[in-house]
């Protein structure tokens, strides 16, 4: 018998299903056409067609967040791979794994300013973990296996693959050859620790008297929830995460201390300050959570366990590096304790909590109610209590993203997806898509804002058209909230440019797209409101909330301070 | 300080943009940069020359060893290494006299001349930086000179050591 010949075009498809994609998040174009010929003639595969290529990239996103998955995205050349940069970078900044396949112009047209040619690897290039340029079809199978590798192992990240027309051609079939196995010889992630730094970590961390776990996203990422609760357990340690760690411990639990950082809770900034050991597990020192790095917890000997040796000691100096998998490590370092001498002294831990447990019976969260205008804080208790904790929550950028980490205590990794590194606006709604297409059965909410909505409200249409009946819970304070904040307190509430004169009546606007929207102003409406839109389980619904307009999000760290330099409310420092 | 970094990585379309790339879009120096296919044709040598202190050289080592593409890096400043540096200068020789002074320099510099004219001397020559800096302070009291141009140092360990896949 022949052997079964292949085109370039289907190829990539046949790629894409060996690799056990089940979507696809794109819009086609001249260079692409040939793929969407290929994707037409088979069922394996659904291609969602988005309204935005942006938002096939932040559909992908949240896709891969909410799952493990390699969030795929398939662009045409020129403006639909120039579309794509945002979202690429919000996944870079935050390490999703995403496959992005962009169309190009012909091979002999690259270089002569074609129509629809943009040197999309050259945009690119900053923000991704890695690039191929497709020079022959036969070639196709295992460079798409490859950005599949590569997106998904050590530090995960966002890979594009170029794919010029003439290589797709339909005409020109080739045999298929998927290799069985990965293997760069430049690529080589270090995934356990090496023994004597664990063997330093252990007897560093038994010999705490006032040690605290600062876990970012790298835990959820490696998929270390339970063994973190474990090593939190063994150590009777505090754990505080960072905005991408939130779900790596419960929020519920005992230990857990909340977000730390910029709008962290007091304890958790103070616990990080007083700290003797700070065990860093995925997270990197980023300056929305050490404020000023040279008045950064000074007496703390720093444990810092990244996957990725280059955000080791990037920000702040670690005493003691582990290069490894959260998930690796902390196996490692639970064993290395039980061949450690030296045990904890409990009385020390007690006395730390004792100290703990007064900065959180400062209760920084607690805000003032009224029975006149919501407040922004209330409508996020108000989904928790409605979801039981249980739905997936996507935000966008802003205000309402600090107050769905503070007052929404998620239970598990994967439940909270935001843009967290790039703090990308208009990332919220097609994220939630993405998370709605990978859990049908789950309640999934979109909180955003006034302002973020509007930059990608385009994709209500979408949902329309694969039934996604998405939660969109919008806090609308008629301002750029986070901006106003700031205004208000640096510039002394000179309002440059952050006021929406003109909005448009949301729920109207979500009902011209054929879904439903609900207004409500009314405090003692508020649960009401929100329990409509839960109950409406086939429907998409966008609430508009009118909250509080002058509310601010606090705490929040004085600017250039140390960790715990904090006001806990107009004008009150910490 | 100056540092001089050795590179090792694929030889593919793109390679050396991502390190050039990288150094822009992190802030790092480059004082020179040298590439070229090993014997291998399928890896690439890079000899980067740069400055930073120990925390920024740290840094620029792992993102460079971050790239896909990259094989090894290392850093040869603080191990026993060789260092060369090609330079051509171009110099006006229109007077016996400046003709004569560039010769007697040019052969305490170990120089050699490798094209002239009637107006003109152009000069090669290898050796450290400081060498190459030096000649070009001595001949500017002699010559007008006209044009240089300066490959950016190479560089390889002594002795056993040796950047390999």
């Amino acid at each position: 018998m022949a052997q079964e010949l292949f085109s370039g075009a289907e190829m990539v498809v046949k790629a894409l299903k060996d690799l056990h994609v089940k979507y696809i998040f794109g819009y086609p174009g001249g260079s692409v056409l040939d793929i969407y010929d290929a994707l037409f003639q088979q069922n394996d595969i659904e291609h969602i067609l988005v309204r935005h290529e942006q938002a096939a990239t932040h559909m992908a996103d949240g896709y891969s967040r909410s799952t493990d998955k390699v969030g795929v995205v398939l662009v045409t050349s020129g403006p639909g791979a120039t579309n794509c940069v945002t979202g690429i970078a919000t996944a870079y900044m935050d390490s999703i794994p995403m496959v992005v396949l962009s169309g190009q112009v012909a091979t002999h047209l690259i270089g002569d300013d074609a129509f629809q040619e943009t040197d999309i690897l050259g945009c690119s290039r900053p923000i991704v973990k890695h690039s191929y340029s497709c020079r022959s079809a036969t070639d196709i199978p295992s460079m798409i296996a490859k950005a599949f590798h590569l997106a998904q192992s050590g530090r995960p990240g966002p890979v594009v693959v170029d794919l010029p027309k003439d290589k797709l051609n339909p005409d020109e079939k080739y045999p298929y050859h998927m290799p069985s196995e990965i293997k760069l010889r430049s690529y080589n992630p270090t995934i356990k620790g090496h023994s004597r730094q664990i063997k330093k970590a252990a007897h560093a961390i038994l010999s705490a008297r006032r040690p605290v776990l600062y876990v970012g996203g790298g835990a959820i990422i490696a998929g270390a929830s339970e063994l973190l609760g474990q090593l939190a357990e063994k150590l009777n340690a505090p754990v505080t995460t960072t905005l991408m760690g939130i779900g790596a411990i419960s929020g519920s639990d005992d230990r857990c201390l909340g977000m730390l950082g910029m709008h962290g809770t007091l304890e958790a900034n103070k616990t990080m300050a007083h700290a003797d050991v700070i065990v860093a597990l995925g997270a990197r020192f980023d300056d929305r959570v050490t404020n000023n790095t040279s008045k950064f917890c000074p007496g703390a000997t720093i444990i810092h366990v990244d996957i990725d040796p280059s955000s080791i000691s990037k920000n702040i100096h670690a005493d003691i590096p582990v290069v490894g998998s959260v998930e690796v490590v902390t196996q490692q370092l639970l064993e290395a304790f039980e061949k450690e001498e030296s045990s904890l002294d409990a009385e020390a831990i007690a006395g730390w909590w004792k100290q703990i447990n007064q900065w959180r019976a400062q209760a920084c969260l607690n805000y003032q109610k009224n029975d006149k205008v919501i407040k922004p804080q209330q409508v996020i208790e108000s989904v928790y209590q409605e979801t039981k904790g249980e739905a997936f929550v996507t935000t966008d950028v802003g205000q309402h993203q600090m107050f769905a980490a503070m007052y929404y205590k998620f239970k598990r990794a994967r439940q909270w997806i935001n843009s967290g590194g790039l703090g990308t606006m208009g990332f919220g709604l097609p994220a939630a898509m993405g998370v709605r297409l990978a859990h049908p059965d789950s309640d999934v909410v979109c909180v955003t804002g006034d302002g973020s909505i509007q930059m990608n409200i385009q994709e209500l249409s979408t949902c329309l058209q694969y039934n996604l009946p998405i939660k969109i819970i919008l806090l609308n304070n008629g301002n750029l909230g986070m901006v106003k904040q700031w205004q208000d307190i640096i510039y002394e509430g000179r309002y440059a440019s952050s006021y929406m004169e003109s909005l448009p009546d949301f729920a109207k606007l979500a009902e011209a797209y054929g879904h439903v929207g609900i207004n409500v102003s009314d405090p003692t409406k508020l649960d009401d409101a929100v329990a409509e839109a839960f109950a409406l389980k086939d429907r998409l619904v966008l609430l508009n909330v009118q909250v509080e307009e002058h509310e601010h999000v606090y705490p929040m760290q004085i600017r250039a301070g140390a960790i715990d330099d904090m006001w806990l409310s107009k004008g009150v420092k910490a | 300080m100056q540092k001089i970094l050795s590179i090792l990585l694929e030889n593919e379309a793109g390679s050396l943009s991502r390190i050039i790339g990288l150094f822009s879009q992190r802030a790092f120096n480059i004082e020179s940069l040298t590439v070229a296919a090993t014997e291998d044709k399928s890896l690439s040598r890079i000899t980067i020359a740069t400055t930073g202190d120990h925390r920024v050289v740290e840094q620029i080592i792992k993102q460079v060893n971050k790239l896909v593409d990259v094989l090894k890096i290392t850093e040869l400043t603080d191990i026993s290494h060789i260092e060369r540096e090609l330079m051509f200068v171009k110099l006006n020789a229109k007077t016996p006299d400046a003709r004569e002074e560039i010769v007697r320099t040019m052969e305490i510099f170990r120089g050699q001349i490798v094209d002239s004219t009637n107006q003109l001397y152009t000069v090669q020559l290898t050796g450290k930086k400081e060498k190459l800096n030096a000649f070009i302070r001595s001949i500017k009291r002699q010559s007008d000179i006209i044009e240089i141009v300066r490959s950016g140092c190479v560089a390889i360990a002594r002795g056993e050591r040796a950047l390999v896949p």
